[in-house]
């Protein structure tokens, strides 16, 4: 018969018991979690990421809903137990469920400790635990205005960056003379400090904070000193406290947290405790790496292991800020009995100090280059005697047993046993036996496989290289396509870091993503160049000589270098004057070809380049501007009669039409966007094989997207119904800005949507009215800077250079 | 033999990683400007369909046909990468930003 098992708590540690035992001892329990959070498990050291947009909260799910019903798992969501009843082995929650246990893992993790000061309740001051601190954190970042962080320790300045990296101006406050005390040595904290205070993050350390003030909600902190900082944003992060309440009230053995034997079984013999609130040895744990092994530990004894048993080990931390490199690890204080070795190289921020014992590493800091922390690691387990190498150990592993070696031979040199992953506790042997028995080619299939660099990330390089030397050329670590031979980077991770270090032009994106060739290529630069458009409407400078010619003299190159011009005719309607206008047109400047397009406008072919501005000024003076028929941006809105004049129409198709079109003329887009609306389903604008396209019934309007009629040809999927014309706009303006924020460069709706998902997007635009209004109202601020007509512009002289020739010469000179 | 210079213009004038094209009897040149200020001037006539390269996008020192991506050497007017053909370059001389290029034939012209 199954035994029963419940998991009070649902965060990484329990979530990984769950694996394992899983794994070890399949079916034998019946197993209920108990969630105080009303999500699924996810990866909570990955926070820092979301916080700063690197990543997603989708992106940092451990298990999804699927994985629990897969396992038959119950998960009560949003359920905080309140009472253990030990005698009728049962637990309650605040909901009211009762569920009884043979067997019970408490896993309640930590609370984060709040400082005993005056104003502590204010709103407006928060915690950094979970998604929910992190979902206020970018909420308040949205004001750009004062966050003070109180904490200069790991979460802390996690925090800190974070916050700035979303535009706030953040202040650190720190209780001890330098940043990261517990980790870093005082010329390592020192380093971070000019590193984040040269990112715009203000530091003060010795920083005693005497209270919050404010009226109603945080306005600032005041210091013992006197000083007062003015704030909007509390973050607090001095450090957390095991959460034992539940545990105590239950009668269990509680010391510091919850007392467990090296079994992690408390003082019930029936109870299991792991994770923050477990105290084990008597020491308490916050890094996940130790987590982990109580996990493993648990599960062995729950699947009827009773020889596992929980051993200390010092965790290497790092510092999950992106450009930041640190490394620290063991015991580095000075002292009578140790030695030590330091390197410094001040004009490239890199410092480096190794604390031995008995000729034996016990403690390193690394900062600015880190890439050893995992050889220097290995020694300090192994306790290996360095005295032989005690010249050249600071310069790493690359450097011992003679010449330069090539950059695989760190990894080459590793022993089997060398721990890769510290977050997960995965040596080399591991991941290398798991690549060559499993046959895997990928790292997405190395993290399924061994967890390895699935966690903090940090190891990715390594684990990359194991694979190179596994798999040799087998092995393509740029799975994800590159935007071309300049970079290595795909579309996605430069979209991903324009915005999270806030590039804000080509040569910053060039330089601080590693561009391998000084100014791009014809690939690339129309690529950033967007991208950059996009992200930052009002603050980017458009790149001219970044954009293709058709782009950047607004009309259509032809084959013989002759250009075509498509003035706009908003819905397709047009008149007599309009039509008379551009009769003239053609007349005067003798335009060998005139062709009404697929758009429902007409085409103006063969000008040349010099006539363009003169052709502009008169279709400018009946009214005209550029139909943007050469843009990667918005071209036409097709539209058929509808109600006004069909028999069949169920709404005004022509006027939504126009609406539309006024609204997002000019804005740009990864690739061409035609759209198009339908008055009735017999569709006659074609509105089922466009980008976006509307159409029109009795009860509203149906929304349609990602239709292709070109090299591909494909229906359209539906969006959803909506009842009004202004619905329909907010909409279809949102998806619009949805793609133009995610897409990649060049890459049509259609390929885009079947990338992230129907379903993402129709959740995120139909079903999420705040993520909806957001995508709106970025997409009708940056048109404040987009709806400029580009050919009046330049009818006013803007780029004279541009359809004049540098000089005219031979033939003055030939005649003289 | 004195080479004929004929000045066309200053470097100014061209916007960087841009080009300009200076027309002849003898067709079009293209005048190019690199980031690292540097200029160079080619046939203004691709060797694949004849696609004009002055409205390229210009990069290093190289240029990408607005026709069909072939990229052209500034400095030999090669094909670069997978294609094979080649535009004249034109001598071209620059004085503190004064531009001179020189042309045989228009020297033959003038004689």
């Amino acid at each position: 018969m199954t035994e029963k098992l419940v998991i009070i708590g649902n965060g990484m540690a329990p979530g990984r018991m769950l694996e394992h035992l899983l794994e070890k001892a399949p079916g034998r329990y019946e197993v209920t979690i108990f969630n105080a959070e009303p999500r699924v498990n996810y990866d909570r050291i990955m926070l820092s990421p979301v916080l700063s947009g690197e990543k997603d909260y989708e992106q940092i799910i451990i298990h999804g809903d699927g994985w629990y019903i897969k396992h038959g798992i119950t998960l009560y969501k949003g359920h905080r137990i309140v009472a253990i009843d030990r005698d009728a082995k049962t637990v309650t929650s605040d909901h009211g469920v009762t569920e009884s246990y043979d067997r019970l893992v408490i896993a309640t993790g930590s609370v984060p400790f709040i400082l005993p000061v005056p104003g502590n309740n204010l709103p407006g001051v928060i915690t950094y635990r979970d998604l929910d601190d992190v979902q206020a954190m970018l909420l308040a970042a949205q004001s750009r205005e004062k966050a003070v962080v109180i904490g200069g320790g790991l979460l802390g300045l996690e925090a800190a960056a974070g916050l700035a990296g979303r535009g706030m101006d953040v202040t650190v406050l720190h209780v001890m003379p330098t940043l990261m005390d517990r980790q870093l040595d005082p010329a390592a904290g020192y380093l971070l400090q000019k590193e984040l205070e040269g990112r715009g993050i203000k530091v003060v350390c010795k920083a005693n904070t005497k209270a919050i003030v404010g009226k109603g909600r945080v306005e600032g902190i005041e210091l013992e000193d006197g000083r007062v900082i003015p704030a909007t944003l509390v973050v607090m992060a001095v450090g957390i406290r095991p959460s034992v309440g539940l545990a105590k009230e239950a009668g269990l053995a509680v010391n510091r947290g919850i007392v467990v034997d090296h079994g992690m079984q408390t003082s019930d013999g029936s109870i299991w405790a792991l994770g923050e609130c477990a105290e084990v040895g008597g020491m308490v744990y916050g890094l996940v790496a130790p987590l982990y092994e109580m996990a493993r530990v648990a599960a062995a004894h729950l699947a009827g292991d009773p020889s596992a048993a929980f051993v200390h080990s010092d965790t290497p931390t790092k510092l999950k800020v992106t450009g930041i490199e640190l490394f620290s690890l063991g015991d580095f204080a000075d002292g009578d009995d140790r030695e030590e070795i330091v390197l410094r190289d001040a004009s490239a921020g890199v410092y480096k100090r190794l604390v031995l014992k008995d000729n034996r590493i016990i403690g390193t800091v690394l900062y600015g280059e880190t890439a050893d922390g995992a050889w220097f690691n290995d020694l300090k387990k192994k306790a290996t005697d360095i005295s032989e190498m005690r010249e050249t150990l600071i310069f790493g592993q690359a450097y011992q047993g003679g010449g330069p070696l090539d950059p695989m031979a760190a990894v080459v040199a590793l022993p089997d046993d060398a721990e890769i992953c510290g977050c997960n506790g995965v040596c080399k042997g591991r991941i290398v036996s798991a690549i060559t028995e499993k046959g895997l080619t990928s790292l997405d299939d190395v993290r399924a496989h061994t967890k390895a660099s699935a966690s903090c990330g940090s190891c990715t390089g390594l684990v990359e290289q194991l694979m190179t030397l596994t798999l040799g050329d087998a092995y393509n670590p740029a799975a994800v396509q590159p935007i071309c031979g300049c970079t290595d980077l795909g579309h996605d991770d430069v979209r991903r870091l324009i915005k999270a270090k806030k590039l804000k032009t080509i040569p910053a994106v060039m330089q601080e993503l590693e561009w391998k060739t000084s100014c791009g290529c014809a690939k690339c630069r129309p690529a950033l160049n967007y991208y950059l458009v996009c992200d930052w409407p009002d603050e980017y400078a458009d790149d001219y000589q970044s954009r293709f010619i058709n782009e950047r003299v607004h009309a259509n190159i032809q084959k013989d270098g002759t250009y075509s011009v498509v003035p706009r005719m908003w819905g397709g309607v047009t008149n007599a004057s309009e039509l008379r206008a551009i009769a003239d047109v053609v007349d005067k400047f003798e335009i060998p070809l005139v062709k009404v397009t697929g758009g429902q406008r007409i085409d103006l072919l063969g000008i040349e380049k010099e006539d363009l501005p003169a052709v502009w000024a008169d279709l400018g003076k009946a009214g005209f501007i550029s139909g943007q028929a050469y843009a990667k941006g918005l071209r036409t809105v097709k539209t058929c009669v509808g109600s006004d004049w069909c028999r069949f129409g169920t709404q005004d198709s022509t006027g939504l039409g126009i609406r539309i079109e006024k609204f997002m003329w000019g804005s740009w887009t990864p690739a061409k966007l035609k759209m198009a609306v339908s008055g009735c389903p017999r569709n006659c604008a074609e509105a089922t094989c466009k980008d976006i396209g509307v159409v029109c019934v009795d009860s509203g309007f149906e929304i349609h997207f990602a239709g292709a009629a070109g090299l591909d040809i494909k229906g359209t999927e539906v969006l959803g119904l909506v009842r009004t014309e202004d619905e329909a706009l907010e909409h279809i303006v949102a998806l619009t800005q949805m793609y133009r924020e995610q897409a990649r460069y060049l890459e049509r709706i259609y390929k885009w949507a079947k990338r992230v998902g129907l379903d993402e997007i129709r959740r995120q635009i139909m079903g999420d009215a705040d993520r909806r209004k957001a995508y709106f109202d970025r997409f009708v601020f940056s048109q404040k800077f987009a709806q400029v007509d580009p050919w009046s512009e330049r009818v006013s002289g803007k780029d004279k250079h541009e359809f004049r020739p540098m000089a005219t010469i031979g033939y003055g000179q030939a005649a003289e | 033999m004195d080479t004929n210079w004929i000045a066309i213009g200053n470097i100014a004038d061209i916007p960087l990683r841009g080009a300009r094209c200076v027309k002849t009897p003898q067709g079009r040149i293209a005048v190019f400007r690199t980031a690292e200020n540097e200029a160079f001037a080619i046939e203004d006539h691709c060797p694949h369909k004849g696609g004009p390269l002055s409205q390229g996008i210009v990069h290093a020192k190289a240029v990408t046909c607005p026709l069909h991506n072939w990229v052209i050497s500034l400095e030999t007017g090669k094909a670069l990468g997978a294609d094979e053909g080649a535009v004249k370059t034109i001598p071209l001389r620059n004085e503190d930003g004064a531009l001179f290029i020189a042309l045989e034939s228009l020297m033959m012209a003038a004689e």
